[in-house]
């Protein structure tokens, strides 16, 4: 298995620049998700690694060898798309044991290996089966062993639940992450669906424009945004902004908005001019007692939780708090922030000011 | 906008029941969503309501009237399928104010327009007008698809996974603005789909369908908390409610079989020993895999739970559902 390094990865299609100047790395046995919305550059990033498309600069090492011009055949990679891509004509057996016969890998061996892969999938029962009669999740059961089975170097995987329906895919991104947590395979996995990256992996890439917006691990990027489209993209609903204008500077530990004083983390580099406050709905608390009033427009039932969505002085702000909580449709109450959770943003480049609470985060990636 | 009902509509394919002695009324002004897996016969009830299909049994009433005999456009609902089907040849505009030229309606030209381009900003397609519909992303087709029914005053809307094709941040967004197109106007929607978070948030009542049958209907809130059936009970909620033989707990009812815990039914840090086994941070909550008695279970705690594989957490259920051995709600 290996380390994955890439280095001020570019890629222009013609006038169009698909990848700006992407780093980062992809760590011996990680789970590590390419996500951001269509458009973005991760599936063009990913098909680099692949070596299905070659990069305008920079460079791709696999486990310390720059392989970045190298064809997808001399880079011993898996490549799992849309997962069903079978060979209709054969059984689950020669389906999974191509790869090796067509390396020339012996009767015996083959085997073996297959018997092995089988069995980590859980699918000895089908073997003999035709792929045809089989049920989408032995079908890509099927397609998984098939990559599995040459025991590549990583395993890149494009949206390979995309086409699924929720409750399946639910079920599969389990059975996905506890195959991982057993191979310990080095996995970059791309996505544009947010909470399926904070499920399943160990490491989260952020992209937007062909610019990696953030990187690191889901919890730290979910709570210390390092910028404002990383702060919307992941969380559903996304990160609440008051929007206002305001001076901070070193050390500033408080802002005011219009009459309303929030504290905050100190801050550790200043700013001036328009300026956002950023407060993820579950810390933001309904609480009489609060001076930042807000009038309930709506609320949204999720069964454990509800999101109560609530208009202010500076826009409107959803809280998450708990269903059994007594909220009316046009009440007014206060609200209250968790102030060890706020993030301040520069509203003009959109990036996150340095804070004593995300100074370490925001430091790596 | 109308209320519409049915009554003991029953519908085979074959020696396939779809659909099996269905009654359901969709209260005028409603937000009906059908809530089951693949095969559970919810395609089938609104192709009946739209007139595609017709009931081998049973009565089917828009605003009242008995509409046995009435084709699809006399019905005049407007239907938004899964796979959109959109006018190849026109523009994104032409497709939009296509339902409105329909000689029925003789909409005025300054009518037509200020329509078009108040469902374009709302679907977020307003830049698109122009292009030919073969011209736009999947997603883009999808959402004229929707614009077109939404141009129009029907009946009922009827929508079958309209957001299915969609991404998420768009899906998150039109789930708002249906929800707010339909409290605004008093529109009435019957609506199917397999996500459960579009239950829950849009609708004003949800039918269960399993194998053809309406097992319960009822707000979201009412299935979510108190489920007729296991089965009800596995329709909603994320992570979805853990199945556990009942003998595992001293305190199960006598004939109970299977013991129903959702997250906010399990009580953690008192009661019997169990494993973690895995810890997946959300963001705004963490889930807990664990192993008790040798049975998975996940469980929700606090985002930043010092908890990792391997540690121990006592866990207790509290108010738990209990089912029989046919999946019947005792307790």
């Amino acid at each position: 298995m290996a380390q994955i390094v890439i280095r001020n990865l570019r890629k222009d299609f013609g006038a169009f620049n698909a990848v700006k100047s992407s780093t980062f790395t992809v760590e011996d046995g990680e789970f590590f998700m390419l996500l951001g919305p269509s458009g973005c550059g991760k599936t063009t990033t990913l098909r680099m690694i692949a070596g299905l498309e070659l990069p305008t600069s920079g460079e791709i090492f696999i486990d310390g060898e720059e392989v970045s011009q190298r064809p997808a055949s001399k880079r011993d990679i898996a490549f799992v798309f849309q997962m069903f891509a079978l060979y209709p004509h054969m059984n689950v057996r020669r389906n999974i044991s191509y790869p090796l016969v067509s390396q020339g890998m012996p009767r015996a061996q083959v085997q073996a290996k297959v018997a092995e892969v089988a069995g980590i999938l859980g699918i000895e029962s089908i073997l003999d089966k035709p792929v045809g009669g089989l049920s989408g999740g032995d079908r890509q059961r099927v397609a998984l062993g098939r990559a599995i089975v040459r025991d590549p170097k990583c395993f890149l995987m494009d949206e390979p639940l995309g086409a699924l329906d929720a409750e399946f895919r639910e079920h599969m991104s389990e059975e996905l992450r506890a195959l991982h947590d057993r191979m310990r395979a080095t996995t970059v996995y791309v996505t544009h669906d947010q909470l399926e990256a904070m499920q399943m992996g160990d490491k989260i890439v952020v992209m937007n424009h062909g610019v990696v917006e953030q990187f690191g691990v889901p919890q730290q990027i979910y709570d210390w945004p390092a910028t404002l489209f990383v702060a919307t993209f992941i969380g559903s609903p996304p990160m609440n902004f008051l929007r206002f204008e305001g001076t901070v500077g070193r050390g500033t530990t408080e802002v005011a908005l219009g009459e309303a004083r929030f504290a905050m983390p100190a801050l550790e580099e200043g700013a001036h001019g328009p300026l956002v406050l950023g407060v993820r709905p579950e810390h933001v608390a309904l609480d009489d007692a609060a001076p930042y009033r807000g009038r309930v427009l709506a609320t949204e039932y999720l069964g454990t939780t509800q999101i109560v969505t609530l208009d202010t002085s500076h826009g409107q702000i959803k809280a998450r708090v708990r269903s059994d909580a007594p909220v009316r449709l046009g009440e007014a109450t206060g609200l209250a922030l968790d102030a060890r959770t706020l993030s301040l943003f520069d509203a003009a480049s959109g990036r996150a000011l340095r804070s004593a609470a995300n100074a370490e985060v925001l430091a790596h990636g | 906008m109308a209320e519409v009902s049915l009554h003991g509509v029953t519908k085979r394919f074959g020696a396939e029941v779809a659909l099996s002695d269905v009654t359901l009324t969709v209260p005028d002004g409603a937000f009906v969503v059908l809530l089951g897996p693949t095969g559970a016969g919810k395609t089938t009830l609104l192709r009946i309501v739209s007139g595609l299909e017709r009931p081998d049994a049973g009565e089917v009433r828009i605003g009242g009237q008995d509409v046995a005999t009435l084709t699809p456009a006399q019905r005049n609902v407007a239907m938004v399928f899964q796979q959109y089907s959109l006018y190849p040849h026109l523009t994104v505009r032409e497709n939009l104010a296509f339902p409105l030229k329909s000689p029925l309606l003789r909409t005025p030209t300054a009518e037509i327009t200020r329509k078009v381009a108040e469902v374009a900003a709302m679907l977020q397609i307003a830049h698109k007008l122009d292009n030919k519909a073969t011209a736009l992303s999947g997603g883009e087709m999808q959402r004229v698809s929707i614009g077109r029914a939404l141009v129009r005053r029907p009946t009922v809307y009827l929508m079958d996974e309209p957001l299915s094709s969609l991404d998420a941040k768009l899906r998150a967004d039109l789930r708002v603005e249906l929800k707010d197109i339909q409290a605004k106007s008093g529109a009435t929607f019957l609506y199917v789909t397999h996500d459960q978070v579009e239950a829950m948030t849009m609708a004003t009542h949800v039918g269960v369908l399993d194998h053809g049958r309406l097992v319960q209907f009822g707000t979201p809130r009412e299935i979510y908390e108190n489920p007729v059936s296991l089965y009800a009970a596995s329709r909603l909620g994320q992570p979805r409610i853990n199945l556990l033989p009942a003998g595992l707990f001293q305190c199960a009812p006598p004939q109970a079989a299977t013991i129903g815990l959702r997250p906010e039914q399990i009580v953690q840090g008192e009661g019997e020993d169990s494993l973690v086994t895995r810890v997946e941070h959300l963001g705004d909550q963490t889930r807990l895999h664990l192993s008790f008695k040798n049975h998975d279970l996940i469980s929700v705690t606090d985002a930043h739970t010092p908890l990792t594989p391997g540690d121990i957490v006592q866990i207790r259920p509290q108010r738990p559902f209990w089912f029989d051995a046919t999946g019947a709600r005792i307790a």
